[in-house]
């Protein structure tokens, strides 16, 4: 089934691309991250300009959090409070990113930043993920019973503006959510992506959120920030292509219920060990295509907007 | 039917050009030339078309058929590696660049016209006139090598013809080509030119028109993206939230 993709324009088959969202969205509901950071390098891989998978792939993430923030709602898994005060932060972290990613663009830098970006916060976090579960694991294996403290106390606790977040059990500075959210909306217009897997580690660690409520409350955050990023990238930029959108949000949506379903069934330690894996697969990728010498070192880019001729 | 179509206009096109037009007019043009189709409309199933190009003499000559897709600005980056990491390190850009070109001619082009002669009336890839935008400043070579790797990258993306293409002659004076335009043929406004060459020397030209433009679907989606890109934004958001919503619905009953 060969379909025309108006803004991308070019033509793809349709299965092709229900497959690759409904893959990504199954993992997307399974670890309550947005799949951005798999579905971005496979939309360019397929030939999609990176522009247009950049905006159209936060369009269907809006898509991807609503149908997967519904199971976590349900079941009481958001906290509506904490999602608001990160959700400050990076509606500020999303603009800032987009005029960053026009000013990136016009230097001919932004595949650099997109790819360095990608290394660097990949590898950081898969790298602690891993170090983390791994640990866990053979804690338990040695000595099961006994249970550390619930939360440490560090620098973190000492900032202001210290509010009550009730469903986390936790009081903190309403800054340090705020930071999250900001970071991670800067990577919502850099790099296309939802934020999760920087947001559920962050809230996790950082914050010391219960594990119960980080997913629910990263994808309803993730909504909104995504939102902001697909509007500014349509507007600014002409990016977001609403058929492709709308091919991957079908097999996104699908693929997230059957996720979101398994992972009542997956034990937490074991998630973030498998979740720590595949990032550390996609950022080992990346980081060899950056220092592997392209097979043609010159690129072209067309600079004038398109012109309209009356048909 | 495209085929089908070009046949049609051909056979009419050659039957105005050589037999139906009173015999003096024909004598006073030493070149007529046309085109099959003057548009070509992008639909969501485009894959590509052909369209033909013909014509007809006065007496014996050489012909070379040039397709110029719309001018734009282009700029080359050249990557070289900082620490071991490939980073984008000069470039320069272009005016005027061709977004398509392709060329035909009925016998290899050196036996056609002297090399002055074609650089002079910018025939052929290699000739064609790429010069940077006002205040970019490099060596000569170094505009050469960024030059020649413009055309190369074109050529990749299969818009500049990496051949020359064949023009066909029936009997002496009647002449046709077929231009070959991919899928993803740039849109805007063409100009398909015809040069007559006789023993070297130009003889006449002449230019026809031709529109690549999006129709359809496909195409309002487009325009409305770039016209009214707020509401076309707005739009999204609101398919993806409908979308996902309805999906969480059904999914979790």
């Amino acid at each position: 089934m060969i379909v025309y993709l108006p803004i991308a324009e070019m033509t793809v088959n349709a299965l092709l691309i229900l497959g690759m969202g409904a893959a990504v969205g199954f993992l997307s509901g399974l670890f309550g991250v947005g799949g951005g950071f798999l579905m971005t390098p496979l939309l360019i891989f397929i030939g999609i300009p990176p522009a247009v998978a950049v905006g159209t792939q936060s369009n269907q993430l809006v898509a991807a959090s609503v149908s997967g923030v519904l199971a976590h709602w349900r079941r009481g898994n958001v906290d509506v409070k904490m999602g608001v005060v990160m959700l400050a932060g990076s509606a500020i972290g999303t603009v800032g990113g987009v005029l960053l990613f026009g000013m990136l663009k016009r230097l001919g830098q932004i595949d650099l930043v997109i790819n360095l970006c990608y290394v660097i916060f990949l590898g950081l976090i898969s790298g602690l993920m891993l170090i983390e579960s791994l640990g866990t694991l053979v804690r338990r294996r040695r000595h099961r019973g006994t249970r550390e403290k619930l939360h440490h106390h560090n620098v973190l606790h000492g900032l202001p503006f210290k509010m009550r977040f009730p469903r986390s059990r936790l009081y903190v500075s309403a800054l340090l959510p705020f930071g999250i959210g900001l970071l991670g909306g800067l990577l919502v217009a850099i790099m296309g992506i939802g934020g999760g897997f920087f947001l559920v580690p962050a809230m996790i660690y950082l914050l010391g959120m219960p594990a119960t409520v980080v997913a629910g409350t990263s994808l309803f955050q993730i909504i909104f920030s995504t939102a902001i990023a697909t509007f500014l990238h349509a507007y600014q930029n002409h990016t977001v292509d609403i058929l492709l959108a709308i091919l991957l949000l079908a097999g996104g949506v699908l693929g997230a219920q059957f996720g979101s379903r398994a992972s009542g069934r997956l034990p937490g330690d074991q998630a973030r060990l498998l979740l720590a894996l595949l990032v550390a697969g996609v950022c080992l990728r990346l980081a060899f295509d950056l220092f592997t010498p392209p097979v043609d070192p010159y690129d072209v880019e067309i600079l004038d907007p398109l012109v309209f001729v009356g048909t | 039917m495209g085929v089908c179509r070009h046949l049609i206009a051909l056979i009419i096109g050659l039957a105005l050009a050589g037999g139906l037009a009173p015999a003096q007019d024909l004598r006073a043009q030493p070149l007529v030339f046309d085109l099959s189709d003057h548009l070509i409309a992008i639909t969501t199933a485009f894959t590509g078309t052909d369209v033909v190009a013909f014509g007809a003499l006065d007496e014996a000559g050489d012909v070379v058929i040039v397709v110029m897709g719309p001018p734009r600005r282009m700029t080359v980056r050249r990557a070289a590696p900082i620490a071991g990491v490939w980073v984008n390190r000069d470039s320069l850009t272009f005016r005027d660049v061709p977004t398509f070109y392709g060329i035909a001619t009925n016998r290899p082009i050196a036996e056609i016209a002297s090399l002055p002669m074609l650089e002079r009336h910018g025939i052929g890839l290699q000739n064609l006139q790429l010069l940077p935008v006002a205040g970019e400043e490099a060596e000569p070579d170094e505009i050469a090598a960024f030059r020649t790797a413009l055309v190369a990258e074109m050529q990749g993306r299969g818009v500049y013809g990496a051949d020359i293409g064949q023009v066909a002659f029936l009997g002496d004076r009647l002449f046709r080509t077929t231009i070959a335009f991919p899928a993803t043929v740039p849109t805007g406004q063409y100009l398909v030119s015809a040069f007559v060459f006789r023993d070297g020397e130009l003889i006449t030209a002449q230019t026809s028109p031709l529109v690549v433009s999006k129709v359809g679907l496909g195409a309002e989606v487009f325009r409305f993206a770039q016209i009214h890109a707020a509401a076309y934004g707005a739009i999204a958001i609101v398919i993806a939230v409908v979308a996902g919503w309805v999906a969480g619905i059904l999914f979790n009953r």
